[in-house]
């Protein structure tokens, strides 16, 4: 089980976290059909550091972008997202 | 004394002997037959690592099969069985099968068992006899597991010389340590060796550790190494088979440790030779093990084969107490062992253990050049040492080959964890091929391989070690290959020409011994599966003793029979009530959403695959929501309550997906949008009144004009704030009054006293059932399924034509358009009855043309009907089909109708 670094409440154990989609998945409202299809299903899987969006299901409930890497669950980045996040 | 049992027969053992030990002490050399040709075996080692000495250990739910006899502490009343036998042990006709053990050679099932499943059928009955290892109990198990959570700085795994120093330091440098020992007592192989250290410092090395603020967990096991330092422990509070102190049996420890250290110490090898496998053919370190720890000599005319400096500690310490070393065997050419003043044979290996029916009687072995034979009643061998590396494998590690030791050691690791002690530095061995007959030379005990087997795999082309293991099944069961691998390498590698570095490893995976199922559920066994969550109302249904229906995290009524009615017979009275006069029902489990603020409605825009903005202050709608990829997955009402102010209402049991669905809208792709979403799921409880006389019902209970259909307005009940929202999932003219949790009791009988006196009466989900199928309304996980479109459902004029929704892109495929595609209808039996969840099929073809999704029955008129998912169902209307339910044995010829067999007009809802 790995342990993520929640920016509002700090590390914490991966139960308490949901992971939810990788972030080249995201479909924004205005997308074409077409990419909306590629973004959904022909996404890039790398064997090395992706970009996810998880969240503290269990704990504050924000959502974040981690940064894992996919084979070795090295965590490099945990961002904040959300309104509170906005500049 | 402690008095236990094996086979029956009753024996005494000392304090703290393990199972094998006293055995041992009783002279019980016979402790099992082996897995697939009944071979009598003995006991091996002394530890975890045991392959052969597997037993049965407690009885009824606490039985636990296949324990390794040498990791039980014998405590009082314990009862072991032996495995794997009929009629005894001692005479087993299985191990006849021992004479054609050619016909089991590697591969065995691969080769024998072709064609139909009918033969396996046959053969399988014989072969679940005749192989394999315990039995699992067939009662439950009656103790409890726990679990808890722990952090420390420093995890030190292994309590030996190397470990305990370890913990020592870092808990005197402040640290807070945790030391785990999977044996009862500290030491590891200072329990065999005591001449390492002074005679207490054991004892004090442990006082220094605690008073530093040290945590020591004995019979405690570091099973698995997970991500990011979390290791898990499993300790045992009872023995197997023992009647635990306080009820729980074993506890499973989640520690996040700082960092690791690993003192896991080394396995011995075995050596490979023919009948290698027979009682009194032991590993060294546990012949030493038992005469010092125990002190029981396991023989007394002893032969001792080794590579390395070793096992002449096992010679010394077999002398002083009294057994007769008759020959040390080195494969090592002279000088070694030359000055030990045993009588060394150097360039020696064992070619073959001479046996009795269940005992050793001689040993045969190349010296040299020449065979020489000894009598023997114990040959102690010793192949050289392979460190446990299993735990910083598990953490992703990688290994080094020592060559002097022939062993694989701990390299580096992506985590924080090291490894220090006799697992880095293993002594020194030298390693020759075997020159035993190889189709009885084991090399995986518990397994039955042979060298013939490896060499079978290896001829029939099978060259990786990953294929070798599930082609052999070598390396599995109990054990993992603690004994086997690395002489499956060495012979491997010996074939391919290759060192053994180059031959690969197979992966090691947790738990590093076995793991009672028990303790990974925990409390979550048994009753604590699920935290019990119930509605407002709950104790109000109780007293009317219900039929419950478990819905999402809560139960809800099914029906309120009366005078001893069926479920069937109640649920069409209550529905045949609602038709007819007045019902009331708990509709709190609704998912409820308050959406507020400038932006809500198009926030809810986006959510809905509607138009929301478009409602007036006061008014609601029906409304659906779509996946990203057009296909829609739950549908409920949005109400507009305020200016800015709206109540979604969504399924019950799709109510933690559209919370995540609103929330992914809300924070991620819409962050900027000025509105909040409040699950109030939980904090109304819902009251549906509904029937031709719920409008005059709800009139007397709030004293003014009830809202018509679809508008919803404030008002009170017994004074207390309600809201009340004029929709119907019935059919009927109905109602929903919500209503805060914490007041809705008294809300409930107010209500259920002006039902009561319309005549009316509660109704419970099964009622509702009949309804809504009768009046052609969906439900989430009936009709919608998540593989139709709204389209398919009859939804697509309800579609917000400006798009802008999720699901609007996926849902403009052209795929989605064509024709073939599933779509609802309604099905009316012509004969039969129609059985839930059954296929539609033409009279010709048995070719699927769709699905029930709901069966029920006429409520006034009677007559069976169904929704169904209809292969472009909406242009087959009137045509026949046959519903099949082949797993019921039931079916019911049908015509295809519309999808609405009660008011489809809407007149019931118009006052």
């Amino acid at each position: 089980m790995m342990q993520i670094t929640c920016p509002h409440c700090g590390p914490r154990a991966q139960a308490e976290f949901v992971y939810e989609r990788t972030v080249d998945s995201v479909v924004p409202l205005d997308t074409a059909p077409e990419d909306a299809m590629k973004t959904l299903f022909a996404r890039t899987n790398p064997r090395g550091p992706d970009d996810e969006i998880w969240r503290h299901t269990f704990g504050c409930r924000a959502w974040m972008i981690i940064t894992r890497h996919r084979v070795t669950n090295e965590i490099g980045a945990v961002r904040a997202v959300g309104p509170e996040a906005l500049p | 004394m402690i008095n236990f049992t094996f086979d029956g027969k009753s024996y005494q053992a000392q304090d703290g002997d393990t199972l094998a030990a006293a055995l041992l002490r009783n002279g019980v050399g016979l402790i099992g037959r082996s897995f697939k040709y009944h071979r009598p075996r003995g006991i091996m080692t002394a530890g975890v690592e045991e392959p052969n000495a597997l037993v049965t250990v407690g009885e009824g739910g606490r039985t636990e099969p296949n324990t390794r006899a040498t990791d039980v502490f014998v405590y009082e009343g314990l009862v072991a069985k032996s495995q794997n036998r009929w009629p005894s042990l001692s005479f087993d006709l299985g191990a006849v099968l021992g004479l054609a053990a050619p016909v089991f050679s590697a591969g065995f099932y691969y080769k024998t068992f072709f064609g139909s499943a009918k033969r396996w059928m046959f053969y399988e009955y014989f072969i679940r006899k005749a192989a394999g290892l315990g039995n699992a109990p067939m009662e439950a198990d009656p103790d409890h597991y726990s679990q808890r959570g722990a952090f420390c700085d420093v995890l030190v795994v292994g309590a030996g010389p190397a470990g305990l120093a370890a913990a020592l330091e870092a808990a005197e440098a402040g640290k807070r340590v945790i030391l785990v020992e999977q044996d009862q007592i500290l030491g590891a192989s200072l329990i065999r060796d005591p001449q390492e250290r002074d005679a207490d410092w054991i004892d004090a090395t442990a006082n220094r550790i605690r008073a530093a603020g040290g945590r020591i967990l004995t019979r405690t096991t570091a099973s698995g190494y997970w991500e990011h330092d979390l290791v898990t422990l499993t300790q045992r509070i009872a023995e197997p088979g023992q009647v635990p102190p306080n009820g729980i049996a074993q506890r499973l420890w989640h520690v996040r440790a700082g960092e690791v250290i690993l003192a896991t110490g080394s396995i011995e090898r075995p050596m490979a030779f023919a009948n290698n496998d027979r009682p009194g053919v032991m590993l060294s370190q546990a012949v030493r093990t038992y005469v010092r720890r125990f002190g029981v000599a396991p023989g007394k005319r002893i032969v001792i084969a080794t590579n390395n400096d070793d096992a002449y500690e096992t010679a010394r310490a077999l002398t002083e107490a009294g057994a007769q070393i008759v020959a040390i065997l080195d494969t090592r050419p002279a000088p070694y062992g030359t000055e030990c003043g045993f009588p060394v044979h150097n360039d020696a290996m064992p070619i073959s253990a001479g046996c009795g029916r269940h005992s050793l009687k001689s040993v045969s072995a190349q010296v040299g050049n020449q065979v020489k034979n000894w009598d023997a009643d114990l040959l102690a061998v010793s192949g050289g040492f392979t460190p446990v590396v299993h735990l910083h494998m598990q953490a992703g590690g990688t290994l080094d080959w020592n060559e002097a030791a022939q062993a694989f050691v701990p390299a580096a690791s992506r985590q924080n964890v090291r490894t220090i002690g006799g697992a880095v530095d293993p002594v020194p061995a030298l390693m020759l091929p075997p020159a035993g007959a190889p189709k009885k030379s084991f090399v995986d005990f518990q397994n039955d391989v042979t060298l013939a087997d490896v060499d079978l795999a290896w001829a029939e082309g099978y060259r990786s070690v990953e294929h070798l293991k599930r082609y052999t099944t070598l390396g599995m069961a109990t054990d993992q290959g603690k004994l086997s691998n690395m002489a499956a390498l060495g012979r491997i590698a010996e074939k391919q020409g290759v060192t053994i570095p180059d031959a690969g490893l197979t992966t090691f995976r947790p738990p590093y011994t076995p793991v009672t199922m028990g303790v990974l559920a925990g409390v979550a066994a048994k009753d604590g599966g699920a935290h019990a969550r119930r509605i407002a109302l709950h104790d109000v249904h109780a007293a009317k003793n219900p039929i419950w229906q478990p819905l999402g995290y809560w139960f809800r009524p099914r029906a309120y029979p009366q005078n001893g009615e069926t479920l069937a017979e109640a649920a069409l009275r209550e529905a045949r009530m609602v038709r007819t006069g007045v019902g009331m029902t708990d509709v709190s489990t609704l998912a409820k959403f308050e959406v507020s603020g400038p932006d809500a409605a198009a926030f809810l825009e986006i959510i809905c695959a509607t138009t929301v903005s478009k409602l007036a202050v006061g008014r609601g709608r029906y409304t659906f929501m779509l996946r990203e990829d057009g296909f829609v997955f739950d549908d409920g009402t949005v109400w507009r309550l305020g200016e800015n102010r709206y109540l979604l209402t969504s399924s019950t049991g799709g109510a933690d997906r559209m919370a995540t669905n609103i929330s992914y809208v809300r924070q991620y792709l819409c962050p900027k949008m000025r509105v909040s979403a409040v699950n109030v799921q939980e904090h109304y409880a819902g009251i549906a009144i509904a029937g031709p006389k719920a409008k005059a019902t709800l009139a007397k209970l709030i004293g003014e004009e009830p809202p018509r259909h679809m508008s919803t307005i404030p008002a009170t009940i017994a004074d207390i704030p309600v809201l009340v929202l004029a929709a119907s999932y019935s059919g009927e003219r109905a109602f929903e009054v919500y209503v805060e949790g914490s007041a809705a009791a008294a809300v409930w009988a107010k209500c259920e006293a002006e039902v009561t006196a319309q005549s009316g009466c509660l109704y419970g989900l099964e009622a509702m059932e009949f309804l809504r199928i009768e009046k052609g309304h969906l439900v989430v996980g009936g009709e919608i399924d998540g593989r139709l479109t709204p389209h398919d459902l009859a939804l697509d004029k309800m579609l917000n034509k400006a798009g802008g929704f999720l699901g609007a892109s996926g849902l403009s495929r052209p795929a989605l358009s064509e024709t073939g595609r599933h779509q609802l209808v309604g099905v009316e039996a012509i004969e039969g009855i129609i059985p839930e969840g059954s296929m539609l099929i033409t009279a010709e073809g048995d070719t699927p043309q769709g699905h029930v999704t709901a069966s029920a029955f006429r409520i006034v008129e009677g007559g069976s009907i169904a929704l169904a998912q209809l292969r472009d169902g909406f242009s087959r209307d009137g045509e026949e089909l046959i519903a099949t339910s082949p797993t019921r044995g039931q079916k019911a010829r049908v015509r295809v109708v519309k999808p609405h067999f009660y008011d489809v007009s809407g007149e019931a809802y118009r006052d």
